[in-house]
């Protein structure tokens, strides 16, 4: 048994370090949903953690004292009915962990959906993020430019990211900023971020989508914003127009490296949200008057 | 085969009990195949896309007669078993054909309706909507026809063998059998037709 | 030439093409084999048309074995493509097809046969029954099992495996992006297997509800029974939603309906929702079971009566019913609300409570115990701890936001890895070999046995520990390779390192079972272990008719009591036995459903018809057919026991 137990250890201490030299992306956040995530995450761990070592030292205890060797050779064990008492222990302590974890996760699930404490009071950045095999396609409608395989934001100004996609189902994720969230054809889902210190940070589809899944990548870059106004303007003065023509061709399977463009391609191919959204999508528009009715709740 | 005569024919040997008891667990795997096909169903309701909706293509003469057909089957089959139960062999044959002929004539009307639905453009491919309505139907009929061939095959061996524990405990599986699908019409005529055309 | 052109595979290899020849040489040795020594009688009157339990229970997990032994061909050449960046060894369509159908085999073909294998052995000796309740419908199971995963194992070497997960998302599984007809084996192969597991939980459910021996109230069971009861009743909810998904599946890419699809009022979220309803009861469907062994085993080893056995069973009732209400957390991400969210993040953590309940009570199953380590029971020592750290890493997942996190990365598949391997995976290795004696009347070699258990459980901590650890720093799963920029390499060099040891374990037990074979001592008595519960009651291997007489049950320790407190089990005089009957008609029955779902996966109509056809025959004769199984005389059954020395009596 001994061997095990080594094991662990040395198992243990390889995560300590590895933590210690360099530390991993979702437990180094960059923004503060990603710090709730990372705090909630932290939490679980501990929480967890006594646990493990609750049940691991009952079982050597167990094992050390209880095994066959240490008995005589006459020892014939009990017969031992449960004792409510040693019962209502063993379910209460459980309760009040999985309750204690329950208010964390409600809380934490909540914050993170909603637009970052101390932001709410600023007018969010949107920026429409839709997948296409195996490509993303960030159009801001706001700055009128789209980019394509990377995002640009500026710092400390909520972004509110409106996923959507052009294929299989995918998920959108920059660990250091946020939690993922999928990007369906039929609907839009939102992820609300903050990016409080500049930098580059990876993003990916973090969702089986197929035989380039492994590639699906984006860069992320957050900039002051005066640098981010800078940066549109450029783009405004030396980009192409993007056109229905240019964009089909974009969405044809494959990779792609870094693309910009001035206009967006949601003037030519909306987003499926509003009267676009849900069953709609794909349907002409003289049925889609048809069903206003009943898009609103596909789009929860 | 130990024959226990305190019991009716249908319960008198062990196996039988187990048949029995295994059909109403099978029932019960059943119920949850139309539970997912109506949980399916109520989703997929109002998403027509560029096809019709229910009260579009409703009609409620043949679901009416569907359903009134049906219905008088359950009561038929019940007359069946009970006539079973009574040792009356040639009141439970021809009970039990009615039974049957009933049926055929609700699948003949139900044949009809997917005509009616194909020749106004709904078909499996039309949209979400008309696919998950005639998937259920279908599943539904899909039973309705087995049935018919099960009870035709018990006809005969009744014919054949007489009233013995064997066939007395088929035919009350299949009675069980039959009224639970009616029991699923009457959902699909509520929840589906009814539904549909308010 | 046209017509044979749909069966090449899409995506050739060398691997594959090696793979072809070498299932092409199997079958020829097999089949020269059992011509050489003349076995095709011996193999068709007492096997493949057997309805006995027993033999149909080594079936399953003869098939199980091979089954996991496929599936780790595909681990390990998953984890051989991700141990250093940039791998060429697979590339990225062979690795989506070596993922899936890694995921598919373990978990329908290895995990579930595997459960079904012991319970089919163990459950009618533990309550004192002959045989199940429906006999034929039991072999029927089976052979469509068994046809199931042929149909699917065939996917690679003829028209392409699955490549959209064993999750099989659409529309990813839709014909726009999932062109070759692998899909299509997904469905058919599941759908075949599925009626077979549905048709077992059924006859199971009748079983432990009607034929327990005199005396066994459902309080008296023991705890696999119990555990094996529940799992059925789960089955039996849970596979017709199954059912219905795959159905919806089929007509979306064979009759282009749109029930998945993204446009004309589809849904894709509709699938991932259905296949959770089922999927995570699933889950629970092949650790229950898990518990169940692991709680026979602790129990004897320990010597000791099993500690709240009243909670342990509660506790997998609960289990049971909150397994249909969690479904959510495996989309967390799809952008319910957070409210939602919160309420599957509630449900999915309480399943910690009876869970952990378990734990405590095996814990203090030990508990004044006298504890042997034997393998089985070193299997079960390790379960105990590993199987916490995947549990709590569970609740961890369950933490709505923080899954945000977590969601499709290595984190997860550690997660799951974690409780899977450790759960089911070592109890079924331990209940092998736990009640190997009971099957084949020898016991599996100790010595060796322990050297698999240490190379299975280091092998474990070295493989899905890392993945921990590389799910945190943004490793998602299912990516077929890596850059070396993102520091992932020396982590998963240390997982395929550990995949490798675990390969050997496996090789290991194999030589065991040849080794115990050969040169086990047969004369092991019919109690070697020291057990407590029934099927320790009869001979070593077991008669046919199980029982000659049969047991009386007092308590769940029913033969406990009789060695110890001189509790009379067989108050009985020998009588005459009824058996089933053998019948050739499941398997020919299979067989067609092989053809119709091979047919059916490159639309080859006449096929289709033809075998359906054969099918509703076959279901017809068996209407008409008088079988009222036949008689072992009572004179018949005195020889075989007094040539077993009598004992039991």
């Amino acid at each position: 048994m001994k061997q095990k137990w080594a094991l662990l250890a040395f198992i243990f201490t390889m995560i300590t370090v590895l933590i210690g030299c360099e530390p991993l992306l979702v437990l180094d956040p960059k923004g503060p949903q990603a710090e709730t995530l990372s705090n909630t995450i932290w939490i679980s761990i501990f929480t967890m953690a006594v646990v493990v070592i609750v049940v691991l030292t009952l079982l050597i205890n167990m094992l050390v004292k209880y095994r066959a060797s240490k008995q005589p050779d006459d020892y014939e064990p009990p017969h031992i009915e449960a004792s409510p008492i040693v019962e209502s222990i063993i379910i209460g302590i459980p309760v009040l962990i999985v309750a204690f974890l329950s208010v964390v996760s409600v809380v934490s699930t909540y914050q993170v959906e909603d637009v970052p404490e101390g932001y709410e009071d600023q007018e969010p950045l949107v920026i429409y993020a839709s997948s296409s095999n195996w490509k993303w396609h960030f159009s801001y409608p706001e700055q009128d430019i789209e980019t394509v395989n990377y995002v640009f934001l500026p710092t400390d100004r909520p972004v509110e990211f409106r996923l959507y996609s052009h294929g299989p189902i995918t998920s959108f994720w920059i660990p250091q900023l946020a939690g993922q969230k999928y990007a369906m054809a039929d609907m839009i889902t939102k992820i609300n971020l903050v990016a409080d210190s500049p930098g580059e940070y990876m993003g990916r589809n973090s969702n089986f989508s197929g035989e380039g899944f492994a590639k699906h990548v984006f860069n992320v870059t957050a900039l002051s914003p005066d640098e981010f106004d800078t940066w549109v303007d450029e783009i405004h003065a030396t980009a192409e127009p993007i056109t229905e023509e240019k964009f089909d061709e974009l969405l044809e399977p494959g990779h792609l490296g870094q693309l910009t463009f001035t206009g967006t391609h949601l003037e030519f191919a909306p987003a499926p949200e509003g009267e676009h959204g849900g069953h709609n999508h794909g349907s002409d528009d003289s049925h889609s008057e048809d069903n206003e009715d009943t898009s609103e709740h596909t789009n929860h | 085969m130990k024959i226990d005569h305190t019991q009716p024919l249908e319960y008198s040997t062990e196996q039988n009990q187990l048949n029995i008891l295994g059909f109403w667990i099978f029932l019960g795997a059943e119920i949850m195949l139309f539970a997912t096909l109506f949980a399916s169903y109520f989703i997929y309701e109002n998403r027509v896309g560029n096809g019709p909706s229910g009260g579009e293509i409703f009609e409620i003469t043949p679901v009416l007669i569907e359903t009134f057909v049906l219905l008088t089957s359950s009561f038929t089959i019940g007359l069946a078993i009970n006539a079973m139960r009574l040792k009356r062999t040639k009141a439970m044959l021809v009970f039990l054909g009615i039974t049957l002929l009933l049926g055929l004539g609700f699948l003949s009307v139900e044949i009809y309706e997917f005509m009616h639905y194909y020749h106004v453009g709904a078909t499996l491919q039309t949209s979400a909507f008309t696919a998950i309505l005639l998937t259920t139907l279908g599943t539904h009929g899909a039973h309705v026809t087995l049935g018919l061939f099960w009870g035709l095959f018990i006809m005969i061996q009744i014919k054949r063998r007489g009233l013995t524990p064997a066939t007395a405990n088929k035919s009350f599986i299949f009675s069980l059998y039959w009224h639970f699908l009616d029991v699923v019409w009457i959902f699909i005529f509520s929840f589906i037709y009814l539904k549909g055309m308010m | 030439m046209e017509f044979f052109e749909r069966f090449a595979v899409p995506h050739p290899s060398p691997l594959i093409y090696a793979s072809m020849v070498a299932i092409g040489l199997v079958i020829i040795a097999i089949i020269a084999g059992v011509s050489y020594f003349k076995k095709w009688g011996y193999l068709w009157n007492e096997w493949l048309t057997t309805t006995d339990h027993k033999r149909i229970g080594i079936m399953y997990i003869i098939s199980a074995l091979l089954m996991l032994f496929r599936g780790g061909a595909d681990a390990v050449m998953m984890r051989l493509q991700t141990s250093v960046p940039d791998n060429t060894f697979l590339d990225a369509q062979h690795y989506n097809e070596v993922f899936t159908t890694h995921g598919v085999v373990m978990i329908f073909f290895m995990a579930m046969a595997f459960v079904i294998g012991l319970m089919n052995f163990v459950v009618p000796l533990q309550i004192g029954a002959r045989d199940v309740a429906f006999p034929r419908l039991n072999a029927i199971s089976f052979w469509l099992y068994f046809a199931g995963a042929m149909l699917f194992n065939i996917s690679f070497v003829i028209g392409g495996s699955p490549d959209a997960g064993w999750t099989n998302y659409y529309p990813l599984a839709s014909n726009d992006f999932s062109t070759s007809v692998g899909v299509n084996y997904y469905n058919w192969a599941l759908q075949i297997s599925g009626i077979g597991t549905l048709m077992t939980g059924i006859n199971f459910i009748a079983t432990i509800i009607k034929m327990r021996a005199p005396g066994m109230t459902l309080m008296k069971m023991p705890m696999f029974t119990w555990s094996a009861l529940i799992t059925n009743a789960i089955i039996v909810f849970a596979f017709p939603v199954l059912t219905i998904a795959i159905i919806m599946g089929t007509l979306d890419r064979q009759f282009g309906t749109h029930f998945f699809a993204s446009t004309n009022g589809g849904m894709d979220m509709m699938w991932a929702n259905l296949f959770w309803v089922w999927g995570h009861p699933e889950v629970y469907i092949l650790i229950l079971p898990a518990f169940g062994i692991y709680s026979e085993i602790i129990a004897t080893f320990s010597q000791r009566n099993l500690y709240g056995y009243k909670s342990m069973v509660g506790s997998m009732v609960i289990i049971s019913l909150l397994s249909f209400l969690v479904w959510v957390h495996h989309f967390f991400t799809m952008g319910q609300d957070a409210l939602t969210n919160s309420i599957f993040s509630i449900t999915t953590m309480a399943i910690a409570v009876p869970t952990g309940i378990k734990i405590f009570n095996w814990l203090l199953t030990m508990w004044k115990g006298k504890i042997h380590f034997t393998v089985p029971m070193l299997y079960s020592v390790a379960f105990i701890p590993l199987f916490t750290i995947g549990g709590v890493t569970g609740v961890m997942l369950g933490v709505a936001s923080a899954d945000y996190q977590y969601h499709n990365t290595m984190f997860l598949v550690a997660h799951f890895h974690n409780t899977i391997i450790p759960g089911v995976v070592f109890a079924m290795l331990a209940g092998l070999t736990y009640w190997w004696p009971k099957m084949f009347g020898f016991m599996l070699n100790e010595k060796i046995g322990k050297w698999a258990f240490w190379f299975l459980t280091i092998g474990f901590c070295f493989s899905f520990f890392p993945m921990y650890i590389t799910g945190l720093d943004g490793q998602a799963r299912r990516m077929f390779t890596y850059s070396e920029a993102t520091g992932f390499g020396p982590l998963n060099m240390l997982s395929f390192f550990g995949a490798g040891l675990m390969a050997i374990g496996f090789v290991i037990i194999v030589y065991n079972i040849y080794y115990s074979f050969r040169y086990s001592p047969r004369n092991v008595g019919d109690d070697p272990w020291n057990a407590r519960s029934l099927e320790w009651a009869t001979h070593n291997p077991v008669p046919e008719y199980n029982f000659a007489v049969l047991p009386q049950v007092e308590s769940s320790e029913a033969f406990w009591d009789y060695k110890k407190k001189g509790h009379k089990l067989f108050p009985d005089s020998i009588k005459k036995i009824h058996m089933p009957n053998n019948s050739g008609l499941p398997i020919i029955m299979s067989g067609l459903f092989f053809i119709f779902g091979f047919s059916f996966v490159f639309y080859i109509w006449a096929g289709v018809i033809i075998s359906a056809i054969g099918i509703f025959a076959c279901m017809a004769y068996r209407s008409f057919e008088k079988d009222d199984g036949r008689y072992i005389s009572a004179e018949e059954i005195k020889e075989t026991e007094d040539k077993f020395g009598g004992a039991g009596q």
